[in-house]
């Protein structure tokens, strides 16, 4: 069979079936390492980057993942979300570099955004180029997925930017077959997607059968929360701007993608466990990015962040 | 869940976009906010119908100009398996988009418009698919719609495809034609009640029951290596585990090897995908392998049967499809990446260019153009260890890269 992963039974027999898209993704893990000299896995603490550490695990068995994790911290991520970073990287015994975006706001290098849709999505962008510059990264490794939104469906796996992070989505270059070409120049660097071509549900079943830990505003949970155009936001923090009229209520709800706290709505789900976050990801009738406020601003949107080097 | 992969070919307005855009539709693949988008714009378009090319069409200049620029990759699952399709782009200068696309796919649709027929595009992407060895091609003859869902025209149409098929020499292909609407819905997913003359499979139906496949076909096994595992902590003192993905056909413990391109002889002593060992792997999976004695062993060297050995010379003679501004030309040199081995190339001759219509009109040249598909004669720096492209697409295909802007410039296929 030409499956896109094992399935636990798979994994006890003698003969190794195929799994084209663990394997694929564990392809790309292995070329990054060979043809860059300082990649780094830009590390979210989401469901996608979660993945991303496990397949760099089973990439370079029985060593060590060999380069380190890049966390660019907005200020608004979720609490949940950082205390299990900590303790994963821990846990792994795995290099973790922390940027703020809070240090360039102070030093009025970027100017916050206010009002009701403020979002400190834009400004990452800005943190994340101080930080390849610092360190000289030449490969950034991220978890985005050509399911995901138009733009990215274009997405290369290995996309070269720019200096100024630019994506030129007009003239990339072509990939055949399954050859990577890393080379670059001066001030160049890549950015590199290995699960390009897995699905949402894809990321969902892998997580279930491989048993992966995931921060626990995945699943069903009570929060304080309110509805602003439809959507459910948290009330919980102070860095969701609420009106005083947006009335404030507790409901059972989950996060389907973990975005900042400002920009990411909640879902009302009974899924308590792995297994009923897949079933309700195989029943939902909206898309994963639907929730997030930062890709409804215009039909362009996700293009024109890409082309200043959002990730 | 199994995978198949699909590319999309065919000229500009056949409507490859709104044909993906109804598979979606079709099989339920839209969630309700991609739909109110695409229900949104298509209204402020003034259009009376949905534009499903709205799904796909991702860029903002595509947008504008209502054309597909660029390779978009497209996800969706039915009960049976999932399915990915790269869409590419029909205009002539955006070949080498669809030579991209097609090179991962192992099923190639190729749109004729019902009206036009086969024309000049037609018969180059059939050419381009057939150069490519892609498995399964299936013309879709779209907007049936327009010609009345005439049968009598689809005939006409039908003989036409005959035609083109019989000129190809790459048998190893199955071919389907199917007559659909696109923006309709006509056989794509759901049988048609505008043609009952139609006895066969709409184009999902045919789609669910092909056998998906490696696009790298059954060959010679061929092991590239891409890093060597060296853990050197305690309890993997002295481990050496050579990590590549396997093409063309399986290994097993025991198996005796040779080591390219020293030469070295050995035996795989274990087979680790993760944390467990395997007695036998098949082709396609990332693995990594130990062998019994150590060997040195790198990057872009290659572990075969010792009983299934490839060419190994310094000279080749490649088939090349040029995707670059800048013209190919004698006597300049390229880095030539095979699989995962680097190798300097130099160019020793452009020789021929083809028309890639099967005319098999070769013009001599003295340099190759963006897009244009010829023959040429290399020399490397070192020996490569390769097979020709149609025994083995894994070890048959290259890439040249340019030494300047390190762009991939041109996909070759070795004869
Ligand atoms: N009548 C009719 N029009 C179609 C059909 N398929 C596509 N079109 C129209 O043809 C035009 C080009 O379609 P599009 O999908 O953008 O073509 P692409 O350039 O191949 O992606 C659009 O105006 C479509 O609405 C069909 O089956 N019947």
């Amino acid at each position: 069979m030409w499956t896109a992963f094992l399935t636990e039974q798979e994994m006890t027999q003698n003969v190794l079936q195929t799994n084209i898209l663990e394997s694929e993704a564990i392809y790309i893990f292995r070329e990054v390492v060979a043809q860059f000299e300082k990649p780094v896995l830009l590390f979210s603490g989401g469901k996608d980057s979660i993945t991303l550490v496990r397949l760099a695990q089973k990439a370079f068995f029985p060593s060590k993942i060999p380069f380190p994790l890049l966390h660019i911290d907005t200020g608004h991520n979720f609490p949940e979300t950082i205390a299990f970073r900590d303790k994963l990287v821990e846990k792994l015994g795995l290099e973790l570099i922390v940027r703020n975006v809070q240090d360039n706001i102070d030093a009025g290098k970027v100017t916050e955004e206010t009002g009701k849709y403020a979002s400190r999505n834009m400004l990452q962008t800005e943190t994340l180029l101080d930080a390849i510059e610092e360190f000289g990264f030449d490969a950034c490794i991220g978890g985005a997925r050509r399911d995901e939104e138009k733009a990215r469906a274009k997405e290369r796996i290995f996309s070269v930017r720019d200096d100024f992070g630019q994506w030129d989505e007009k003239n990339q270059r072509p990939e055949v077959f399954d050859m990577l070409n890393g080379k670059i120049n001066l001030g160049q660097n890549v950015r590199v997607f290995p699960i390009s071509n897995w699905t949402e549900l894809d990321v969902w079943s892998y997580i279930e059968k491989e048993q992966i830990e995931i921060p626990s505003i995945y699943f069903a949970h009570t929060r304080a929360t309110f509805l602003r155009d439809g959507l459910i936001w948290s009330a919980d923090d102070e860095v969701v701007y609420r009106e005083e009229d947006e009335k404030i209520e507790e409901r059972v709800i989950r996060f389907r993608t973990v975005g900042d706290m400002s920009c990411t709505a909640a879902v009302l789900s009974n899924a308590y466990d792995i297994a009923s976050v897949v079933q309700e990801i195989r029943q939902s009738t909206i898309s994963e990015r639907g929730a997030r406020i930062d890709d409804k601003r215009s039909e362009a949107a996700m293009e024109k962040r890409k082309q200043q080097g959002y990730f | 869940m199994d995978v198949l992969k699909i590319a999309t070919a065919g000229s500009v307005d056949d409507g490859k976009s709104t044909l993906i855009g109804r598979i979606l539709y079709d099989t339920q693949s839209l969630t309700d906010d991609k739909l109110e988008a695409i229900e949104r714009n298509s209204k402020r378009k003034g259009f009376d119908y949905l534009d499903f090319s709205l799904a796909t069409d991702g860029l903002v200049a595509e947008r504008e100009q209502g054309i597909t620029i660029d390779v978009a990759h497209i996800y969706f699952s039915t009960q049976n398996r999932s399915y990915i399709i790269a869409d590419t782009p029909g205009h002539e200068e955006y070949t080498r988009n669809m030579v991209t696309g097609a090179s991962t796919s192992q099923v190639a649709i190729i749109l004729v418009d019902a009206r036009k027929g086969v024309i000049e595009q037609t018969s180059r992407h059939f050419y381009i698919n057939n150069l490519l060895r892609v498995k399964d091609i299936v013309f879709a003859v779209n907007k049936m719609d327009l010609v009345d869902y005439s049968e009598e025209k689809y005939l006409a149409l039908f003989d036409e495809i005959q035609a083109l098929v019989a000129k190809t020499t790459y048998k190893e292909q199955n071919i389907t034609c199917i007559p659909v609407s696109a923006l309709q819905g006509d056989n794509v997913v759901a049988k048609s009640s505008n043609m009952t003359w139609y006895s066969g499979k709409t184009l999902v139906e045919h789609l669910e029951q092909i056998q998906p496949q490696d696009v790298y076909e059954e060959a010679q096994t061929r092991f590239p290596i891409q890093t060597v595992i060296r853990p050197k902590t305690s309890e993997y003192h002295d481990f050496r585990g050579y990590a590549g993905k396997l093409y063309g056909g399986d290994i097993a413990v025991g198996d005796e090897v040779t080591i390219l391109p020293s030469g070295t002889q050995s035996t795989v002593k274990e087979i680790f995908f993760y944390d467990q060992k395997f007695e036998k792997a098949g082709r396609g999976s990332s693995l990594t392998l130990t062998l019994t004695n150590d060997v040195n062993v790198s990057r872009g060297d290659m572990i075969v049967k010792t009983s299934e050995q490839p060419k190994v010379e310094k000279e080749l003679s490649a088939t090349i499809c040029w995707m670059d501004k800048k013209p190919l030309r004698p006597n300049t040199k390229y880095s030539l990446q095979h699989g995962v081995n680097n190798v300097l190339a130099k160019i020793v001759d452009v020789e021929t260019i083809e028309e890639a219509n099967f005319s098999e009109e070769k013009t001599a040249v003295s340099q190759l153009q963006l897009n244009e598909i010829g023959e040429i004669q290399l020399k490397l720096s070192k020996p490569l260890f390769f097979d020709s492209y149609k025994k083995n697409k894994y070890n048959g295909g290259f890439i040249l890269i340019d030494l300047q802007s390190n762009t991939t410039a041109g996909v070759g296929f070795i004869k």
